[in-house]
């Protein structure tokens, strides 16, 4: 209970502190809004190239990349927060104050997730006004938007990780280059099938790729790739929640 | 040499020094638009299949782009720079000086030229080494480069402008997204007869990054395109000289003894 107390107060701090202080908070909502325009509209012959066969349409195909894209990268921002907490000096006093440190990890998970929830359904809302179709049900659904989240929770773990060793907002570029770099090493704009050469062997060995191409089908209403998938973001979720402890742990010894 | 062209000088070295002291301000702007290129050229080879697409190759299409962001990196060096001048005082400290107002902002641009010129020469080689071959051959290296000089100069002003102006390397940090907006809305992926959708395409046709784009990429896969070069080295000549204007009133105004 100390521990969901703990939690709960961090979450809240944090998500007060985005929600009131729009150079926080309009990136995180503006950045996935713009990707989805640019890729989207400015691609959308993309889809007249031989072989490409996404049944939703481009919209769709552009919509899942940059739903999941929205969601490592709410991880990340949250990350630069943690980042901030620990040089101002604000980090030292919560390890001080809370009983079950684990509780703070916690609270910066839950802040992401709460942060994540509000773009998503900005970034939805938008790409239904755009005329996104959407063949998949109900359940397929939950589970686009259900590795959307555990996506979100490995993404804030690793930039926790970073954060709590680092200390300092000059890891940011070590938070989001990383993440940048899987996201895109992934088929982002064509289908795997139509990738070439070396760009190929490095999506189809990115476990981004089965997330993405999973979260394509279930908005598609023809899931594909899901074990492989939802294995992939579990696995990532509990490296990273180890990865974030023991960077807590660190933190704690080098007194913050 | 003459006081003026003795503190340009002056100033220029202390900007170059200043930005190869940072290695955040070389590497970002030279590696961030390779792996872009990198990212892109892979992702949308395909792209290239179809009808009406210039080129067989995405990465020759492509290989304009990182000019062109690599000159809006400058911008931000650029501004954050001058802005660290206005923060720690050191422009109000040139200002009890006798030097002359365009003198500080060539000075202050050096270093970003110097870059621009540097990024232009490591995009170039890294396009060569990967198989693409210049329509135009070596005299359009040459023109790419002059082209290069004046992109950075019109940008890194416009950078400067935002800098005396605002005085807050945040200020300036805060302009990358809008920026990236307009590199983004542009025919930077594809040509603007092959985007599909219209406001896009609209967008894409009034938003002046595309004909910069448009320029280096038609002497790369073109040849000697007359328009896109007069549209390009147009476009890059007014941005620099409003964007020199701007940033010379500011200074003006900033200095102000």
């Amino acid at each position: 209970m100390r521990r969901l107390a703990v939690a709960r107060a961090v979450a809240w701090r944090t998500l007060h502190n985005v929600f009131t202080n729009p150079s926080l908070f309009i990136p995180s909502l503006a950045f996935p809004l713009f990707f989805f325009i640019a890729f989207a509209g400015g691609l959308s012959r993309v889809s007249d190239v031989p072989g490409f066969d996404y049944p939703a349409g481009y919209t769709a195909f552009q919509f899942v990349f940059v739903l999941l894209q929205s969601a490592a990268f709410g991880g990340v921002f949250t990350g630069f927060g943690i980042a901030r907490d620990f040089e101002s000096g604000f980090a030292r006093r919560l390890l001080l104050a809370a009983p079950h440190r684990s509780g703070i990890v916690l609270g910066y998970a839950v802040a992401a997730l709460v942060r994540w929830l509000v773009t998503a359904a900005v970034i939805t809302a938008v790409a239904l006004l755009a005329g996104m179709q959407v063949g998949g049900d109900g359940v397929d659904l939950v589970g686009l938007y259900g590795l959307a989240v555990l996506l979100n929770g490995a993404a804030v773990l690793w930039a926790a990780g970073v954060a709590m060793r680092l200390r300092s907002m000059q890891a940011g570029p070590i938070m989001q280059m990383p993440v940048f770099l899987v996201l895109f090493f992934a088929p982002v704009y064509v289908p795997l099938a139509l990738l070439e050469g070396w760009i190929h062997a490095v999506a189809t060995l990115n476990p981004l790729t089965r997330v993405l191409e999973a979260g394509r089908g279930f908005l598609a209403g023809s899931p594909t790739e899901v074990a492989a998938a939802f294995g992939a973001t579990v696995a990532l979720a509990a490296l990273f929640s180890v990865w974030a402890l023991r960077g807590l742990r660190r933190a704690e010894r080098a007194g913050a | 040499m003459t006081a003026s062209a003795d503190q340009t000088y002056l100033l220029a070295r202390r900007s170059v020094v200043r930005t190869v002291r940072q290695p955040a301000n070389v590497v970002f702007p030279l590696v961030f638009p390779l792996l872009l290129l990198a990212v892109n050229s892979g992702g949308l080879d395909a792209a290239t299949s179809l009808p009406g697409f210039p080129t067989d190759s995405f990465v020759a299409f492509a290989l304009a782009i990182p000019f062109i962001q690599g000159a809006l990196f400058a911008t931000m060096n650029a501004g954050t720079d001058l802005a660290r001048d206005v923060q720690t005082g050191f422009l109000n400290r040139l200002s009890l000086t006798p030097m002359r107002g365009i003198v500080v902002l060539l000075g202050q641009l050096g270093g970003v030229v110097a870059l621009g010129v540097m990024q232009a020469v490591v995009y170039l080689t890294v396009g060569l080494a990967v198989g693409v071959r210049l329509a135009s051959g070596p005299a359009g290296v040459l023109v790419l480069l002059a082209f290069a000089v004046l992109v950075s100069l019109g940008f890194g002003a416009l950078g400067a402008f935002a800098a005396l102006r605002t005085g807050s390397g945040e200020a300036v940090q805060s302009l990358f997204p809008v920026f990236f907006v307009f590199l983004f809305i542009s025919s930077m992926n594809l040509p603007r007869d092959l985007i599909a959708i219209d406001w896009f395409r609209t967008a894409a046709t009034v938003n002046p990054v595309s004909y910069l784009i448009e320029a280096v990429r038609s002497l790369i896969i073109e040849g000697w395109n007359a328009q896109a070069l007069a549209l390009g080295f147009g476009i890059a000549t007014a941005i620099a000289v409003v964007a020199l204007a701007l940033a010379s009133w500011a200074l003006r105004v900033r200095m102000a003894r």
